[in-house]
């Protein structure tokens, strides 16, 4: 048993490729969607067209450059030019403002000002759209004393993340997918590997255990995933400041579990698959695109038709995700996700299970 | 040899997958010491019956021993006295050497000292001892094989089952493997040796030639020679395979 554990290990650190998706994916992700892959608007280039350029238009554009969500872009002065630096790709959003603007808005008429963004991004445009009608309701409240017209100013506040940093939610996503890459992938991999070669019947011919072996193959990678999962925590701790809010040990515990689900998912995969390319595709296919796309991780469940939501019930990073994110956001105990977390126990058993009988048909 | 003291014991041994018969009613003993080879032509049944008799399937029917024990029973007592060497290739090619004796020895369950020793003496014989710490995959193939037998009998199985062992190899690194093969069941060890090369079966005690998943012929390769009137048993195979065609 010890002997094949080191085994395992000496595979590991001999492969560049493990050594690679081992230690350098969890920094390169966790980096990576820290800093570049935001849903945040910041310094996005933004033209305008100022038909009436008076003090009140002016001041308008002024307000808008000043929020920091925008940047001067190109200098157009007709409309017709609005597609043509679209098409450039450099301008987001182009800002019409109406002729004779702070005219009409002393004698009372409707100023016209108009937004046009590009919307081959659709959720940028989105973005941009509300934050410059943000900003130009909050001018017009205040040249119009809000006692003239009453207007309903919902006041929100947003709870748990309060300056909405994305850098929170993909937390506890890129935990999940980085303990499903370790855990399943590379354990089906490795014990696809062994039938591929060969080896895996010297090993059945063996004193060992079918047990033995299964154990054997999967401890260096309960140890390997765990440390990953904790390298990540610490990473989105101290660089990107990822609260922790929670009790840390129920956190690492339910870590733990999750290993465990998709360890055994991984030997479920490589007793159906017969050698690594097998293995590795049923991973990727079964695991890795439902783990990114259906788990809510980046698109909310609750938008996806009846059927694809019915569908990500049974996907074990859903479960996970809402788990460790009303821990480390929420600071929330077992009371609240015991369901979460029975599923996830369920799941696993019925993977060791279905494993278990596989093996031995197998056999037999 | 003569002693009658049997090693493995076959009885009306059959095999079927579905309705497919890989093996039908194979009945054949062993004796300790002794080399068997195990003759036929590929899809003839050679490695289902040597996958039983190692325990890796469980036979349809048929009374079956080996080393004393009960294969549908006591396959882990089996186990520890068999070794095994499949006709892929069974070393670790990412490992050295002697990390592959290291965790062969391991799962046997020896001693480090002893699988110390052991390295020791399996390398000294082969002259390879400067090599103990190259990854196996840099090696030839030759004396890759040869380390794969090594490592089959480093923990003195009574019976060592060879699966094509010399699969791809030159005719040199046959004959040095044959030696091998020798020393071990001079030392007592029983070799069971399946092969499709029929000038290896010259090198068997006995041999039993196997066509369509039944025995058809088992005897010592001199006397088949006399029965089938053949110079030498490349003859004597394809005489059984015609009349069985």
């Amino acid at each position: 048993m010890k002997q094949f554990v080191i085994k395992e290990f000496l595979h590991i650190f001999r492969d560049v490729r493990s050594m690679v998706i081992l230690f350098g994916m969890p920094l390169v992700q966790v980096l990576l969607f820290g800093y570049a892959i935001t849903n945040e608007v910041k310094d996005v280039k933004v033209s305008v067209i100022d038909q009436s350029y008076d003090y009140a238009s002016q001041a308008v554009v002024n307000k808008l450059f000043a929020s920091g969500y925008f940047l001067k872009g190109e200098h157009i002065s007709s409309t017709s030019e609005i597609e043509e630096s679209f098409r450039k790709g450099e301008n987001k959003m182009v800002v019409v403002i109406g002729p004779d603007f702070a005219g009409k808005l002393e004698t009372g008429q409707q100023p016209s000002i108009q937004l046009i963004a590009d919307a081959s991004d659709p959720n940028t445009a989105n973005l941009l759209v509300s934050y410059a009608s943000g900003i130009i309701n909050a001018y017009s409240r205040e040249l119009i004393p809000a006692a003239n017209i009453p207007v309903i100013v919902p006041e929100s506040r947003m709870l748990y993340n309060p300056s909405l940093r994305s850098v929170y939610m993909f937390v506890p996503g890129i935990i999940t997918i980085l303990l499903m890459l370790v855990s399943a992938m590379m354990t089906s991999i490795s014990i696809a590997r062994e039938k591929e070669l060969g080896t895996m019947e010297v090993l059945l011919v063996s004193p060992l255990k079918p047990f033995q072996i299964v154990a054997g193959k999967v401890m260096p990678y309960v140890l390997l995933s765990f440390i990953n999962a904790g390298s990540i925590l610490i990473l989105s701790y101290y660089i990107f400041n990822v609260p922790i809010n929670g009790s840390l040990l129920l956190l690492l515990g339910e870590t733990i579990l999750f290993i465990l689900l998709a360890l055994s998912l991984g030997i479920f995969i490589s007793t159906i698959s017969n050698n690594q390319q097998t293995a590795m595709m049923l991973s990727m296919f079964a695991l890795m695109l439902p783990t990114i796309l259906l788990s809510g991780f980046i698109f909310p469940i609750e938008n996806m038709p009846a059927v694809l939501q019915w569908f990500s019930l049974i996907m074990p990073p859903r479960w996970f995700i809402t788990i460790i994110k009303s821990i480390m956001l929420k600071g929330s105990g077992i009371e609240y996700f015991w369901k979460e977390t029975l599923i996830l126990a369920g799941m696993t058993l019925v993977f060791i299970l279905a494993s278990i009988k596989k093996f031995k048909i197998r056999l037999a | 040899m003569g002693n009658n003291e049997y090693v493995i014991e076959a009885e009306n041994l059959v095999k079927k997958f579905g309705s497919f018969v890989a093996n039908d009613n194979l009945t054949f003993k062993v004796e300790k010491g002794e080399i068997f080879g195990f003759l036929g032509a590929n899809g003839a049944g050679k490695t289902t019956a040597i996958r039983i008799l190692c325990g890796l399937l469980l036979p349809t029917s048929g009374k079956i021993t080996v080393a004393g024990q009960n294969v549908y029973t006591q396959t882990e007592a089996i186990k520890k006295q068999i070794g095994y060497m499949s006709q892929r290739f069974s070393l670790y090619e990412d490992l050295t050497i002697n990390e592959n004796f290291r965790f062969y020895g391991g799962i046997y369950g020896m001693s480090r000292i002893k699988i110390k020793e052991k390295t020791a003496e399996m390398l000294d014989r082969l002259g390879i001892e400067s090599l103990k710490n190259s990854i196996v995959a840099s090696l030839p193939l030759g004396i890759r094989q040869k380390l794969s037998f090594s490592v089959a009998i480093m923990h003195s199985p009574q019976i060592v089952f060879l699966d094509e062992p010399t699969g791809g190899v030159d005719p040199i690194t046959r004959r040095q493997f044959w030696e091998l093969i020798y020393e071990a069941a001079a030392k007592g060890i029983t070799v069971f040796v399946t092969t499709h090369y029929m000038d290896e079966a010259e090198y068997c005690n006995r041999v039993s030639i196997m066509v369509d998943g039944r025995i058809e012929a088992l005897d010592t390769p001199r006397n088949l020679k006399d029965k089938f009137q053949a110079k030498n048993m490349d003859e004597v195979f394809l005489k059984l395979a015609r009349k069985a065609g």
